[in-house]
């Protein structure tokens, strides 16, 4: 066949196959597509809300891309910096929320079309606080919160002759409870000093204060509240209380099966855990309770955030979308009773289903108390170097637990070498 | 068949067309890393801000780095480890090739392949499998140990002085392996004659191993250690699996590329994390050129 007969035909065929792909196109663009990156179980969550989605707008899909937690975290922080594959919303973790609210990569909700401080007092206050950057700007919102609690083995308690309030009164309290289960029963306190370092550097914070860093970046390492932790913790280690395992390590999950641990202080979500995969065998033999010496924090946390390279056409639809995942009462209690998605949202807070007795819990209704502590927990304000700071400090608690080394030279090493950091 | 003339190549570009599958490649996953590290060594950048918030600091990071105490910690282990995985599989797999290739005749292949396997599995497997071998209360290396001495387990991968020698003990025995075929293959080349005349003029094996073989592969042991001390210097994989990729505790097995990588996508800092890549870099040139003086022929 030569050029010139099949010219005709070939120009046929082109037309044939151009007009199939506008048609497809076409079709393609009348029906619009959210994607929302998420991480598991707030992927889980997204598909469950997908049909009350689809009653409020039946031409919108959803498109859930769903990830491993730190998948998820380095995808979006390379979407974020070469503003290439950005999905309309993504799901982001409290820890990641804290680093991206100091860059300038997230919306600020606060602006039209978003408008999110006509909504704030309707967000538990801290949650929304951990989306706020030091500038005002308010980069994500919260879908989840994790209130912490003190998780306890009552068999291993009631063996030992502890109660529940020697171990709560005060942090010395909770120290000598430890000594006495202990004793009487080989049990650890606490999985690793860390964690109770963790907790009492949250604790006493003035309003708007950082934990590492203040407002004008300077160091606040070499504070009593780190004295105290640090302290604390040494006497922890000193008197072999606690079991030197790392939380989500082998020996952490074994220690809970076989009841060598008898606290735990995490977020309240840490229960559903223990019951679903960590330790299903004990199930009946814990109990809940506030931290010792009246302390609040919070354990983790789910938000959703627009980022600000991401499909302007789409902006408006990604923000109606994380207002029924996150102002929607029914959205919410239903995230509450399938994943132990702790609500963020106050106006869940008055459902039924928190004064229900959680049987791994021995029948306590927990959700109660758990609510109880959302009202008292205050955010640090987050600083752009925290996570070296956490880094730092873990390494200087490490020598000080097991080289001897003195507190107030570990924090002062600490101290110079954030400093050198704080401004950068 | 002839192929129509839109697809028939001229050839004058042929070669050039035959070239771009790796040259392209080569470019996207080679070149463009190395210049865009390089430009981003001298600037300032918050990466979730995106491309446009870089901001140019001249030579800030470079000082920074050089000033800072975690990066010569981590080119301390790093040395460290390079080192005692280093050494000890030069020191090994030279004797253990002599001896396969003396000793072993039909078996010498299967004998070759199960030291070669560890360097073609992946790290992440061994990885796996080597923190659950080293963990403390229910790793096989404590109860092997436990029984063969008693004594309190170990605390392989949590305790600082533990982790350097765990890692190292992982990396020589992937790599051990890998140096025996190098030196096979050196081995092979040596002519026999050199043995028969030697062995008349009454050398003894071991003469002949110090006089004959060693001279004869010595450019085959310069290729293995220059090898050994560039990989040593970029240790990533092994330490970061073992140590939950956080470096350990008190940073013992932080090497200098974890490091940097934390720096990075840990702690934001894609500016010093660039300066510092390029300042291990430096380190393998240098190094790689002291082995290079260290092997050079003497007149």
């Amino acid at each position: 066949m030569t050029d010139k007969a099949g010219s005709p035909l070939r120009r046929r065929g082109w037309l044939a196959l151009a007009v199939g792909l506008c048609a497809t196109l076409a079709q393609a663009q009348a029906r619009q597509v959210l994607t929302v990156a998420a991480y598991p179980a707030v992927d889980e969550i997204v598909k469950a809300a997908i049909p009350a989605w689809k009653k409020l707008h039946p031409d919108v899909d959803i498109q859930v891309v769903s990830r491993e937690f730190a998948d998820h975290h380095t995808a979006m922080t390379t979407a974020l910096s070469t503003s290439a594959h950005l999905p309309d919303v993504m799901a982001l973790e409290v820890g990641y929320v804290g680093r991206f609210a100091t860059g300038g990569g997230l919306e600020d909700l606060r602006q039209p079309p978003y408008g999110i401080a006509r909504f704030a007092d309707r967000y538990v206050p801290y949650a929304l606080a951990q989306a706020t950057n030091r500038k005002g700007a308010i980069v994500a919102a919260p879908t989840d919160i994790g209130p912490g609690t003190l998780l306890l083995r009552t068999d291993v308690l009631d063996k030992a002759g502890v109660t529940e309030a020697e171990l709560t009164r005060s942090w010395d309290s909770y120290v000598a409870a430890g000594v006495q289960i202990k004793r009487s029963t080989g049990a650890y306190l606490l999985p690793h000093a860390r964690d109770m370092k963790d907790l009492l550097i949250r604790t006493g914070l003035r309003p708007g204060e950082g934990l590492y860093f203040d407002q004008d970046s300077q160091v606040l390492v070499t504070t009593p509240r780190f004295v105290r932790a640090f302290t604390l913790a040494r006497e922890i280690r000193r008197k072999q209380l606690d079991a030197r395992v790392s939380t989500w390590s082998n020996e952490w999950s074994a220690g809970f099966k076989r009841g060598t641990l008898a606290t735990q202080m995490s977020g309240a979500w840490l229960a559903g855990h223990l019951n679903n995969w960590l330790a299903p065998g004990t199930r009946g033999k814990w109990h809940a309770a506030q931290l010792p010496e009246g302390a609040f924090a919070a354990y983790g946390g789910s938000f959703f955030a627009i980022a600000r390279g991401a499909t302007a056409a789409n902006k408006a639809l990604a923000w109606q979308f994380i207002q029924l995942m996150t102002l929607d009462r029914t959205q919410q209690l239903a995230a509450f009773k399938s994943q132990d998605a702790f609500p963020a949202l106050l106006s869940a807070y008055d459902d039924p289903f928190f004064d229900l007795p959680i049987a791994f819990l021995g029948g306590q209704p927990a959700r109660l108390l758990w609510r109880e502590a959302t009202r008292r927990i205050t955010a640090p304000s987050v600083h752009k170097q925290d996570a070296f700071a956490a880094e730092v400090i873990d390494t200087e608690l490490d020598k000080v637990l097991d080289q001897g080394k003195d507190i107030a030279v570990a924090l002062a090493d600490a101290a110079r070498l954030l400093e050198k950091r704080a401004k950068r | 068949m002839k192929l129509p003339a839109l697809l028939r190549l001229s050839p004058r570009l042929t070669p050039y067309v035959l070239l771009s599958p790796f040259v392209i490649l080569f470019c996207v996953f080679g070149m463009f890393p190395l210049a865009f590290s390089l430009y981003l060594a001298f600037q300032s950048w918050e990466p979730t801000s995106g491309l446009s918030a870089m901001q140019f600091v001249a030579l800030d990071n470079f000082a920074f780095a050089l000033q800072d105490e975690w990066f010569w910690k981590s080119l301390k282990n790093t040395g460290w480890l390079a080192v005692a995985s280093g050494v000890p599989q030069h020191l090994v797999a030279l004797p253990l090739a002599a001896f396969i290739h003396t000793r072993f005749k039909r078996l010498r292949n299967g004998v070759v392949g199960a030291y070669f396997l560890p360097y073609i599995t992946s790290t992440v497997a061994i990885a796996i499998l080597f923190s659950s071998l080293f963990s403390k209360d229910f790793g096989l290396v404590n109860q092997g140990l436990l029984a063969l001495f008693g004594g309190p387990p170990i605390d392989w991968l949590g305790a600082p002085e533990n982790i350097k020698p765990a890692i190292a003990m992982i990396v020589f025995w992937r790599y051990v392996g890998f140096n025996v075929v190098l030196y096979l293959a050196a081995l092979q080349t040596i002519p026999q004659d050199l043995y028969e005349a030697a062995t008349m003029d009454g050398a003894g094996r071991l003469q002949q191993f110090f006089f004959i073989t060693l001279p004869s592969i010595k450019p085959m042991i310069f290729f293995g250690v220059t090898l050994s001390v560039i990989g040593g210097l970029q240790i990533f994989e092994e330490p970061f699996i073992l140590t939950g990729g956080r470096g350990g505790s008190d940073q013992a097995g932080m090497t200098t590329a974890i490091y940097l990588y934390r720096m990075a996508f840990d702690f934001n800092d894609f500016g010093a994390a660039s300066a510092m890549s390029w300042l291990l870099f430096l380190v393998v040139v240098v190094l790689t050129w002291l082995t290079n003086l260290a092997f050079k022929p003497r007149p």
